[in-house]
C-alpha cells in the first residue's frame, strides 16, 4: 500500500469531484496559481482551468458570498478558508444567507457548497490561527459540520460534503497534512454525513473523539489499563446519537475527548443527551476531556500543556474507570 | 389557492412592458405599502416592515428592463420591488401578514420576499448581504453559458459595508455580469448620508473599482430604464459590471416604529412635488396613453384590487404547524423540490 500525504487526500477528493461533476468550482485565497498555502489544491488550475479553479482576492465576505449565490443558481462550489478564523469577516454569508436559503424558499432554492477549512491548534501559528470553531456553525440550523482525521476519512467526507445538497463545513486539522500515512485512493470511497465510526473497540469505556484528537485517543488507548472504545464522532452536526448510545449500553462509561474550549464544545451536547436518554445505562457520571476556556498559547511549552496529550487522556479515563468518579482537569488541580 | 394564470408572476411580469401597466404597477405598490401599515395598526402583522413609497419609479424601471431569467437580490425594503418583479399582491401581503399564500409560505415574513420563477431570491435583512450572491448567481450564469445578469439592489446605507466595497472589487476583476443598484435615498435607517458618508454621490466610489457610476434621477421612471437598459446590455456582452446610483426618497420612516421627526422641515413635501406616479402619469397624458383625468381612476380600480387581495389574506390560512421543520435540510420532512434557474 503507497504511503501518503494527508494533504494528499484533500487534493485527490477535490481533483475526482471536479472530474465526476463539472459544477464543481473552487474558489479562495492562493488556491489556483500557487497552487493553496498548504498545497492541497496543487495542479488543479491545470487539470480544470481558471472558470473553475479560482484565485480570490482577501475578500473573504466577497467569496464565500460568491460561493453562495452561484450554489443557488446551480454551481457546487467548494470555498477554502486558509484558517477558519478568516471566516469571522464573512460569516453572515454561511450562518445567516446559505443556512436559511432552502427554509425561506420551502425548497425551492438550495445552497449545495462546501467550506474547508484548515483549522486547529499544535503548531504555534498562536491564538487566531489555532482555533477549531466548529461551535460557530453547529449552532446555525441549516449547516453541516465534519472534522477529518486521517487521510481516508478526509476523501471519504469531503466527497460526501461536495455531493450534499446543503452547505457544509469540513474542517481539516492543519497538524495533520504533513502526516505520511498508508492509503490506497478509492474513487468510489464515501463516508455519509452524520454517521460515526467505531475506530477501536472496547469494553470498559466509550471514549468519543473527532479531527486530531482521534490518534491522541487511540495512543492513550493502547497504552491505557482500561479497556478504551475509541468512536470518531467524523460528523459534528448531524452527529450520530445511535452508535455513541450503542457504545455506552457496552461500556457503561462516556468521556468525551474534544480539541474545544470547555464552555463551548460540542461534547456538552453529547453528554447531556446520553446523559438523559441513556442515564440507566451509566456506571459513571459521563467525562468530557477538553481545553481550558483560554485562547490558544504560542509557546511550544505552553501549547504542549493546553493541548491534551495521549499520558493526559489516559490518565484522566483511568482516573474515570477505576473510580467511577470523573476527574479534574489540569488546569484545577493546578488551582 | 388558485391564481389565474392573469395573476401569476411571470405573466405580472411581461405585462410590464405595457406603458399603462408601469402606471398601475406603481400605483399598486404605492397602495399595498399603505394597506400594510393600515394592517401593522390593525394587528395583522408581527415584527417590523420597511415600507418604500416614494421609490415605485425605482422598482418598475428595473423589472421592466431584465428578463425574468435574471436574477436578483434585494435588501429588505423590497415590497415594492417584488411586486413589480412579479409577485402578487396576496402573495407579499400574505407574507407579511404570515399567512400560507404568502410567497415564502409564512416563513419569512416582511424582511423575506421570494420568487424564483421570476429570479428574486430571498430578500435578505442584512445590509450588503445581497451583493456578493449577485456575485455568485452571475459566476453561475457565466459557468453554464447562460446570457444572464445578476442584479443587487440595495440602499445608500449598504454603501459603507464591506460586502459593497468587496462585492465591486470582486465582480470588476472577474467582469461579472451583474449591475449594483443604489437606491439613494438619503437615510441609512435612522441616519441622515452626510453623517455617515463622505461622498455627497455614491456613483463616483465605481472609479475605485474600473467601472461605470451612473447617477440617475429615480423618481423618473423612464429614467431608470433608460441607465438599467445600458447596464444590462454592457453586462450581457461580457463587459462587466455597472454601479447605478438612483436618487430617490423614502416618504416614510426607516420601519413601521419610526415617525421620522429627524428630517429637515420641508424636505419631505419638495420630494412629494416630484412624485414618481405623479411624473410618470403625466407623460402618459402627454404621450395620449392615459386620458386627463385617468389617473383617478386608475387609482380607483387598483385600491379595490389591492382591498380584494387584502380580503383574500385576511381569509386564508396560516401555515401548517409542520412547516417548522419542514425546510431546515434536505432530509427534512418537506423534501427538496428544488428551482433549477435557467432549465426552461
Amino acid at each position: 500500500m503507497a504511503k501518503i500525504w494527508i494533504r494528499q487526500a484533500v487534493l485527490r477528493a477535490l481533483d475526482d469531484a471536479m472530474t465526476d461533476d463539472p459544477s464543481v468550482i473552487v474558489m479562495g485565497e492562493d488556491v489556483a496559481v500557487a497552487g493553496g498555502p498548504f498545497k492541497v489544491t496543487e495542479g488543479l488550475l491545470a487539470s480544470h482551468g481558471p472558470e473553475r479553479v479560482i484565485d480570490t482576492p482577501i475578500s473573504e465576505m466577497a467569496f464565500m458570498g460568491a460561493a453562495v449565490g452561484a450554489a443557488v443558481c446551480g454551481l457546487k462550489p467548494v470555498v477554502e478558508m486558509m484558517f477558519i478564523e478568516f471566516i469571522g469577516v464573512a460569516l453572515d454569508q454561511l450562518t445567516t444567507q446559505a443556512a436559511t436559503m432552502r427554509y425561506l424558499s420551502r425548497g425551492r432554492l438550495t445552497t449545495p457548497l462546501v467550506v474547508r477549512a484548515s483549522a486547529g491548534a499544535g503548531q504555534g501559528f498562536g491564538c487566531q490561527h489555532s482555533q477549531m470553531l466548529d461551535h460557530w456553525f453547529r449552532g446555525t440550523p441549516g449547516l453541516k459540520v465534519a472534522v477529518t482525521s486521517n487521510a481516508r476519512t478526509t476523501y471519504g467526507l469531503l466527497r460526501s460534503a461536495i455531493e450534499d445538497p446543503d452547505p457544509v463545513v469540513i474542517l481539516e486539522p492543519r497538524v495533520l497534512y504533513a502526516e505520511r500515512e498508508e492509503y490506497e485512493f478509492d474513487r468510489d470511497y464515501r463516508i455519509p454525513l452524520g454517521h460515526a465510526e467505531i475506530a477501536r473497540p472496547g469494553t470498559d469505556v466509550t471514549l468519543v473523539t473527532c479531527g486530531a484528537m482521534r490518534r491522541v485517543a487511540l495512543a492513550a488507548a493502547e497504552a491505557s489499563s482500561a479497556n478504551i472504545e475509541v468512536i470518531d464522532l467524523l460528523t459534528l452536526w448531524p452527529w450520530d446519537r445511535k452508535t455513541v448510545m450503542d457504545s455506552v449500553a457496552r461500556t457503561g462509561r462516556l468521556v468525551t475527548l474534544e480539541e474545544a474550549p470547555a464552555g463551548s464544545g460540542w461534547g456538552g451536547d453529547v453528554v447531556s443527551s446520553i446523559a438523559v436518554e441513556a442515564f440507566g445505562k451509566l456506571k459513571a457520571a459521563p467525562h468530557r476531556i477538553t481545553l481550558p476556556d483560554a485562547p490558544v498559547p504560542y509557546s511550544g511549552a505552553l501549547e504542549a500543556r493546553f493541548l491534551p496529550s495521549p499520558a493526559y487522556v489516559a490518565d484522566q479515563v483511568a482516573a474515570l474507570v477505576s473510580t467511577n468518579k470523573p476527574p479534574l482537569p489540569w488546569w484545577r488541580n493546578a488551582a | 389557492m388558485t391564481i389565474s394564470n392573469s395573476n401569476s408572476p411571470i405573466a405580472r411580469r411581461e405585462a410590464l412592458q405595457d406603458r399603462l401597466e408601469q402606471l398601475t404597477r406603481m400605483i399598486e405598490i404605492r397602495f399595498v405599502e399603505d394597506r400594510i401599515q393600515k394592517l401593522f395598526a390593525e394587528g395583522h402583522i408581527r415584527g417590523s416592515t420597511h415600507l418604500a413609497s416614494g421609490q415605485e419609479a425605482v422598482s418598475v424601471g428595473i423589472a421592466r428592463s431584465i428578463d425574468p431569467d435574471d436574477v436578483v437580490t434585494c435588501t429588505y425594503r423590497g415590497h415594492g420591488h417584488a411586486l413589480a418583479l412579479g409577485v402578487t399582491p396576496e402573495g407579499v401581503i400574505g407574507e407579511i401578514c404570515g399567512r400560507v399564500i404568502g410567497c415564502a409560505g409564512g416563513l419569512g415574513g416582511s424582511m423575506h420576499l421570494v420568487e424564483p420563477e421570476v429570479g428574486l431570491l430571498p430578500t435578505a435583512a442584512i445590509i450588503g448581504a445581497g451583493l456578493p450572491i449577485a456575485c455568485g448567481a452571475a459566476m453561475a450564469a457565466r459557468a453554464r453559458g447562460k446570457d444572464r445578469v445578476a442584479v443587487s439592489i440595495f440602499g445608500d446605507g449598504s454603501a459603507n459595508i464591506g460586502a459593497f466595497h468587496e462585492s465591486l472589487n470582486f465582480a470588476a476583476i472577474r467582469r461579472l455580469p451583474v449591475v449594483f443598484v443604489c437606491e439613494n435615498n438619503l437615510y441609512g435607517e435612522y441616519t441622515r448620508i452626510e453623517l455617515s458618508t463622505p461622498v455627497e454621490d455614491i456613483a463616483v466610489r465605481a472609479a475605485s473599482y474600473n467601472m461605470p457610476g451612473v447617477i440617475v434621477d429615480g423618481q423618473d421612471v423612464d429614467k431608470v430604464a433608460e441607465a438599467m437598459a445600458v447596464a444590462v446590455a454592457r453586462a450581457r456582452r461580457g463587459e462587466g459590471p455597472t454601479l447605478i446610483e438612483m436618487k430617490t426618497y423614502r416618504y416614510s420612516g426607516h420601519s413601521r416604529s419610526d415617525p421620522a421627526t429627524y428630517r429637515p422641515a420641508g424636505e419631505l413635501d419638495a420630494w412629494l412635488k416630484r412624485d414618481p406616479i405623479d411624473i410618470l402619469a403625466d407623460r402618459l397624458v402627454s404621450e395620449s396613453i392615459l386620458a386627463p383625468g385617468g389617473l383617478d381612476q386608475l387609482k380607483a380600480e387598483t385600491r379595490d384590487a389591492v382591498e380584494r387581495a387584502t380580503a383574500e389574506v385576511l381569509d386564508s390560512a396560516a401555515p401548517d404547524l409542520g412547516e417548522i421543520l419542514s425546510h431546515v435540510g434536505a432530509s427534512s420532512a418537506g423534501g427538496d423540490q428544488r428551482w433549477h434557474f435557467w432549465s426552461r
